[in-house]
């Protein structure tokens, strides 16, 4: 199941190259890192290889560029994604603390996830929402104002899923 | 809406709907009879508009459920033929969302909840009483009828967000009410390349993105190349923290930035645009796809646009988080599907840049004000402003200042009338110490520089830049020190690696802040942050390096006085920095209760019950648990 559950990631990814309106194929490279991150989750090494066999360019120029941009990730990340915003606004309200706060909460450091999976910690740097600083994103969630006091709070939300 | 043919068709079409948002425009001059309360309305209250903000941060505390619930409740009691909700873009003052607007009466009810919906439609919407108690300025014990009277609305000019918080976004109709596509057409008919690259060149403008290179300049080096094939491309990568003007008028009015991309393409003989926009604004990139198309399938963008024959496309092109993205050459890699490294310069994009073919790269908010000068002309956009620094300027204004938000004003604007007029003073009335502005790239402004003009020119001159329009406001509560740590952290992490004195000269500057702020600084590490920061500036190969050390320099340069404090004194007068706090217990307050060393998470406080407690300095970690548990405020922290 699993294996055939792959094969179907390949041929939606493979797909969408194959749809491609651009017509010079290495500078799709990103557009399509994007697409692949979306169905895989993550950009592992026989995702990378795949797609630079497709858009013919080395694998080396894919790795350098998926190592490159800090949106793409080589390693799979936890069911849900805490984004703790570090831009100005969030920082001078604060954010640094709530940022320590998740990691002592889920005793993992930001950047790593959570050895279940369930949980990532990425700080992001602003999210444009300066008014609602500081603002911590779960997933597509977004939680304004955000107290260091609240975070187990926060966190028990996803005791059940 | 049908496919437009021809500039005279676009013209009848804009006839056509051109009053389907008056409604919204009535100031208070026009109409000054019935804004007052209670008096009884004496307009005609038939049709009514309610504008819902559904930008990013109004979004994101639900104004979109508010909306949806409105119509419903709408519906409800009826009122759904003399009520329409518009789902608008961004008013600017964001602390106070969600909002909305009521129309014709421009009453604002603010920080709404879905519990508040029920009230404002039986009470203002049916029998046309206000909800007082939902009005601007209410929570403040002040609250205002009319939105455009208080000093945060009465004080902008709105140019580049004209449209943000007037019209529905998503509506093509609704931005051909505002003139939407006629500057295109103008363009298009009756003006040669030359002559729109002319019209930019002489209303000043400059690029919004931060180095304030006049745009006409670039239209123009880009015309003259005679490669068949230039680009033009729209920068969206907004990556300073701090910074949401771009997002909010891609959002808010998209078309306005499609259109002002045509135009650049006609004037410099482009027939493809791209858009490169960071992946972090979700909604913007949406908006912009259907926007596309809709403009596509009105005839508006795409192959022979109004019947003249002149084509232009545009694609969006995704970011993936690097902030030197925002950097022109590195920005071309990255469209081109490389590693987002800058080159050098020249040759300049006009030249070689996209596909090595000549490209004007152009800020969101630079190009959000070309239609207003094409219809207004450039005698117009000059009265606006500075001589040398024409128009307006967008800033984003954040930190401890009561009024956070967008705002949108002429340059020359001084900063005392931006945050103690528009942005309604400091937080809990504290001392303002400083204002940073450009982001990593900037500096920040001690507060005696207040009455300085703001405009390109004046901010070099006291040691920052206007960068993209990031301002934080900060209070006595910050810690310059550690400010600025934050942005050299900033860079450090952003700096791509291609050039030394970047890679690794900012990572030495990060230790010696490291150093200092820990408390193990010398007077001598001052002097190599300043010479480091120099050699820096000097020679590293992009505008990122070339303007890292920036906040250091500056901060050493207006508050000395703190770097020593942290150097010679070991302390940190914010009271910010951790390393250097200690927190001890005031013998005579304390009353032994415990409390404190049960909540020690290192126990690392001693003492019998009913006797004095006392920290051990070495084994504190500075949490600060102690400080916020004792119920006697007998621990205090220096």
């Amino acid at each position: 199941m699993a294996c055939s559950g792959l094969q179907s990631k390949f041929q939606e990814l493979d797909q969408y190259i194959d749809n491609l309106s651009i017509s010079d194929k290495g500078s799709a490279l990103i557009p399509v890192l994007h697409r692949a991150q979306t169905i895989f989750g993550y950009l592992p090494q026989d995702v990378q290889a795949h797609i630079a066999d497709r858009l013919d360019v080395s694998t080396a120029k894919v790795y350098g560029v998926v190592s490159f941009y800090t949106f793409f990730t080589m390693e799979p990340r936890g069911r849900f994604n805490i984004s703790v915003c570090l831009g100005t606004a969030c920082f001078v309200g604060g954010a640094e603390a709530v940022l320590k706060e998740f990691e002592k909460e889920l005793k993992i450091k930001s950047g790593e996830t959570t050895s279940d999976f369930k949980f990532s910690i990425t700080p992001v740097r602003c999210v444009g929402a300066c008014s609602l600083a500081p603002i911590v994103m779960i997933n597509d969630k977004v939680y304004p104002r955000v107290k260091t006091s609240e975070v187990a709070h926060i966190l028990a939300e996803y005791d059940e899923m | 809406m049908e496919r437009i043919l021809s500039f005279d068709q676009l013209k009848k079409q804009y006839e056509a709907v051109k009053h389907q948002t008056d409604l919204r425009l009535l100031t208070l001059n026009q109409a000054p009879s019935f804004i007052q309360l209670p008096e009884p309305y004496k307009r005609d209250l038939s049709v009514r508009h309610l504008m819902v903000c559904a930008d990013t941060g109004c979004a994101a505390s639900h104004s979109l459920g508010i909306a949806d619930l409105l119509e419903k409740t709408i519906e409800k009691y009826g009122l759904q033929d003399k009520v329409k909700v518009i789902k608008t873009g961004c008013f600017g003052l964001c602390s106070q969302g969600p909002i909305v607007v009521v129309h014709p009466e421009r009453v604002m009810y603010t920080q709404l909840k879905v519990e508040h919906v029920e009230e404002i439609v039986q009470n203002h919407l049916r029998d046309g009483h206000y909800v007082e108690h939902l009005l601007l300025g209410a929570r403040e014990g002040n609250p205002t009828t009319n939105y455009d009277q208080v000093d945060f609305f009465r004080k902008q000019t709105r140019i580049a967000t004209r449209n943000c918080g007037l019209i529905n976004p998503a509506s093509l109709e609704e931005y051909i009410s505002q003139k939407g596509y006629l500057a295109l057409g103008k363009c298009l008919t009756e003006l040669t390349p030359d002559g729109v690259v002319d019209v930019v060149k002489k209303s000043g403008l400059r690029g919004r993105g931060g180095a304030g290179f006049p745009t006409g300049m670039k239209w123009g080096f880009t015309a003259v190349e005679k490669e068949p094939q230039k680009y033009v491309c729209c920068n969206a990568d907004e990556g300073d923290p701090g910074a949401f003007m771009d997002r909010s008028v891609l959002e808010g009015d998209p078309h306005s930035v499609l259109e002002a991309m045509a135009i650049a393409g006609y004037a410099i003989g482009a027939d493809t645009g791209f858009i490169y926009i960071r992946a972090e604004y979700p909604s913007a990139i949406r908006r912009l796809l259907s926007s596309i198309e809709q403009a596509k399938e009105a005839g508006l963008l795409g192959n022979n646009i109004m019947g003249t024959g002149f084509n232009f496309n545009i694609e969006l092109r995704l970011g993936a988080g690097a902030f030197v993205c925002g950097e022109e050459t590195a920005l071309i890699a990255s469209v081109e599907g490389n590693r987002g490294e800058p080159r050098n310069k020249p040759p300049y994009p006009a030249a070689k840049g996209i596909y090595g073919k000549p490209t004007v790269i152009n800020n969101v908010e630079t190009l959000a004000n070309i239609c207003p000068i094409i219809l207004n002309g450039s005698d117009w956009f000059r009265s606006i402003g500075t001589e040398k620094s024409p128009g307006t300027k967008v800033f984003a204004l954040a930190g401890k200042v009561n009024n956070v938000g967008l705002i949108e004003v002429p340059m020359g604007t001084t900063l005392r009338e931006i945050i103690y007029e528009i942005g309604g003073g400091i937080v809990n009335d504290k001392q303002l110490k400083a204002v940073q502005t450009g982001g990593p790239s900037g500096g920040c402004i001690p507060a005696r520089y207040l009455d300085t003009p703001i405009d390109y020119e004046s901010l070099q001159v006291i040691g920052t830049m206007m960068g993209s329009g990031g301002m934080i406001v900060l209070d006595e509560t910050t810690c310059m020190v550690n400010i600025a740590k934050f942005y050299l952290e900033f860079t450090v992490d952003e700096s791509c690696g291609k050039c030394t004195p970047c890679r690794f000269g900012n990572r030495y500057m990060l230790d010696i802040m490291n150093k200092i702020t820990h408390g193990q600084g010398t007077r001598e590490d001052l002097d190599k942050l300043s010479q480091l920061g120099e050699t820096i500036k000097e020679a590293s190969l992009c505008g990122l390096g070339q303007s890292s050390p920036n906040p250091v320099l500056s901060t050493i340069r207006y508050f000395r006085d703190e770097y020593l404090a942290h150097i010679d004194d070991k302390r940190c007068p914010a009271g910010v920095c951790t390393s250097l706090l200690q927190y001890e217990i005031v013998p005579e307050l304390c009353i032994g209760c415990t409390i404190c060393a049960k909540n020690c998470p290192v126990q690392c406080i001693s003492g019998a019950v009913r006797q004095v407690h006392y920290i051990d300095q070495a084994a504190c970690i500075k949490c600060g648990l102690c400080f916020s548990k004792c119920p006697k405020k007998a621990i205090i922290r220096k």
